[in-house]
């Protein structure tokens, strides 16, 4: 299993419900309900997945994001997740809101564009940066707004969420984020795991 | 339509009080069952049929001598898998295929009770099907599984017995009959109505069938059961064994003859007058109003598991018409997950052989059968 997914399996608090949005091929809630005894549902947008999921069986809606978290009540979950989809959205903000509303907590992971490969990959080459966790071009990318550990971190300032928790994920190593190593950590990590509330 | 040995009959002694405010007793209900019931008796599913569906889910049917409505699936190590599971359908009251319909006979009159029948709905189906857990001495279901009206029979029974099944998987149906459903169905009653042989519904004490009505009602419906892209790639515009139009009113294009065939073979097994019934009782199906404009509501009590399925193609039951279900369901915190399978065979998607379809309810009916 993918080292992110470990980190959010050991943030998670057992027996507790839990909304995985963007939940691909259900491996996490699979997880989440074998070790922490999760009750898990999933939303996910690709229709395969969700027969995946079934087969796993799993509870999935086939929906998304961005139009379906309405139908969930005020705080109708422990946790939501939002794995490495928040840069896809027309309005990342609005999911965010979303997210804390449906859920007491919510965990939101970003690939960070703040990585030293993407600055030099742009700086070098003067194209828009292809990684390996950023493999498309800037015509086929879903990602519409991308951002950096450090936009992430402003970003929470200005819409007024609280990060309960950050932590960076560079080669496979866990790592806190603080203010004071923010500069190095939106330079080195590959990956932002942020557990947030309202 | 006269082979009777072959329908198995609960008859119903307990009064039941329809919708309509009359109450009907001992009345006929015809079943079929497939498969065995355990010994902890966990393994019954009942199925629930669409509007001209009947008991015989799958093999032959005895009757009419074609393969069963769902024999895709429904069978040994199918989706709905006899060989796992005991599955039962009956014959909605309404219906002519032995359970109590306006083809039998009023026993205060002794005259066939035609339009004298008493209008039935998707309730009165439900409470009617219920006595089939006591006659079989289950305390709790499986699954309840239905397409389409059946579909509408699972929203129904769940609301109504919340704890008498374990999974619910409504297919390819709406909570409320849309003006649309409404009016296709209108289409068909006043097809049949419109034919002198209904002779307002007493045909069957006539000895004449409303063959020419019928056969119209079943071919207007047959449209909407289809996508637009399916008959074009169907038929398109071919030519019906001819070469050139004829430049008159015959069947030209292999889709009236088609359609033509469909309503000609319809009307060897079905009775008009419950064609009105069970259209009838569709278009008064309203579990939204019946909780006072809150679906969730309806299923508020229950803690069963839901599943939902729609099709991409299906515009009779439109996938938005599925997913005011799912939303109803996650307003109030319930179990439910939900697919669109994607299918240009339009409604008829659940009948027919759709392995996206077939293959994700096997998975989501094995997979929770291992949980309970």
């Amino acid at each position: 299993m993918k080292t992110e997914y470990k980190i959010i399996v050991d943030l998670i608090e057992g027996k507790t419900r839990v909304l995985d949005v963007g939940c691909d091929d259900g491996t996490l809630m699979e997880s989440l309900k074998k070790n922490k005894d999760i009750d898990a549902r999933g939303i996910e947008i690709s229709k395969d997945k969700v027969q995946t999921c079934v087969s796993k069986g799993l509870t999935v809606i086939e929906g998304n994001a961005e139009f379906d978290l309405k139908q969930f009540p005020n705080d109708s979950f422990d946790y939501v997740i939002l794995g490495q989809t928040l840069q896809a959205f027309v309005n990342p903000e609005i999911v965010i809101r979303e997210l804390l509303r449906v859920g007491k907590k919510a965990i939101v992971t970003i690939p960070n564009f703040g990585h030293w490969k993407v600055r030099l990959n742009l700086l070098i080459k003067g194209t828009m940066p292809i990684t390996e966790s950023l493999p498309n071009n800037w015509y086929n990318t879903p990602n519409i707004h991308m951002c950096t550990i450090k936009d992430f971190v402003k970003f929470s300032k200005i819409i007024k969420f609280k990060i309960f928790k950050s932590l960076a994920l560079t080669n496979k190593n866990i790592s806190n984020i603080n203010n004071s190593n923010l500069f190095y950590k939106n330079l080195f990590a590959e990956l932002g795991i942020f557990l947030i509330e309202k | 339509m006269n082979v009777k040995e072959n329908i198995k009959i609960l008859v119903i002694k307990k009064p039941l009080k329809l919708d309509c405010g009359k109450t009907i007793n001992n009345f006929p209900l015809a079943y079929e069952t497939y498969g065995s019931l355990n010994e902890n008796k966990d393994n019954a599913i009942l199925v629930f049929h669409a509007l001209t569906g009947d008991q015989f889910v799958t093999g032959i049917n005895p009757i009419t001598k074609k393969d069963g409505w769902w024999s895709y699936a429904v069978g040994p190590n199918k989706s709905i898998d006899t060989n796992k599971y005991f599955v039962i359908c009956a014959n909605v009251i309404g219906g002519c295929m032995g359970s109590f319909g306006p083809s039998h006979k009023n026993p205060d009159t002794n005259k066939i009770y035609g339009t004298d029948f008493p209008v039935i709905t998707i309730n009165d189906m439900v409470n009617a099907q219920i006595n089939l857990l006591d006659h079989f001495k289950i305390k709790k279901l499986f699954s309840v599984v239905g397409g389409s009206m059946g579909g509408m029979q699972v929203l129904q029974f769940i609301s109504n017995y919340p704890d008498k099944a374990i999974t619910v998987v409504p297919i390819a149906c709406t909570s409320s009959h849309s003006a649309q459903n409404i009016a296709f169905n209108e289409l068909g009653r006043q097809a049949i109505a419109s034919d002198h042989n209904w002779s307002d519904g007493k045909y069957l004490s006539n000895n004449t069938l409303p063959d020419k009505g019928l056969s119209v009602a079943r071919m207007a419906a047959h449209i909407t059961y289809l996508s637009k892209k399916g008959l074009q790639e169907k038929f398109g515009r071919k030519l019906q064994e001819r070469d050139s139009l004829k430049f008159g009113f015959d069947a030209d294009f292999q889709i009236e003859s088609y359609l033509r065939y469909q309503g000609s073979v319809f009307v060897d097994r079905f009775d008009a007058n419950s064609y009105l019934y069970i259209t009838r009782a569709m278009d008064y199906f309203d579990l939204v109003k019946q909780f006072d404009g809150n679906l969730s509501h309806a299923f508020k009590k229950t803690k069963a598991k839901f599943f939902v399925i729609s099709f991409t193609s299906d515009w009779l039951y439109p996938t938005q018409e599925n997913k005011d279900i799912v939303i109803a369901l996650n307003a109030i915190g319930a179990d439910v997950g939900f697919v669109e399978i994607k299918s240009d065979k339009g409604h008829d998607s659940f009948l027919l052989d759709v392995p996206d379809f077939l293959k994700t309810l096997k998975n989501f009916l094995d997979k929770s059968y291992l949980e309970i």
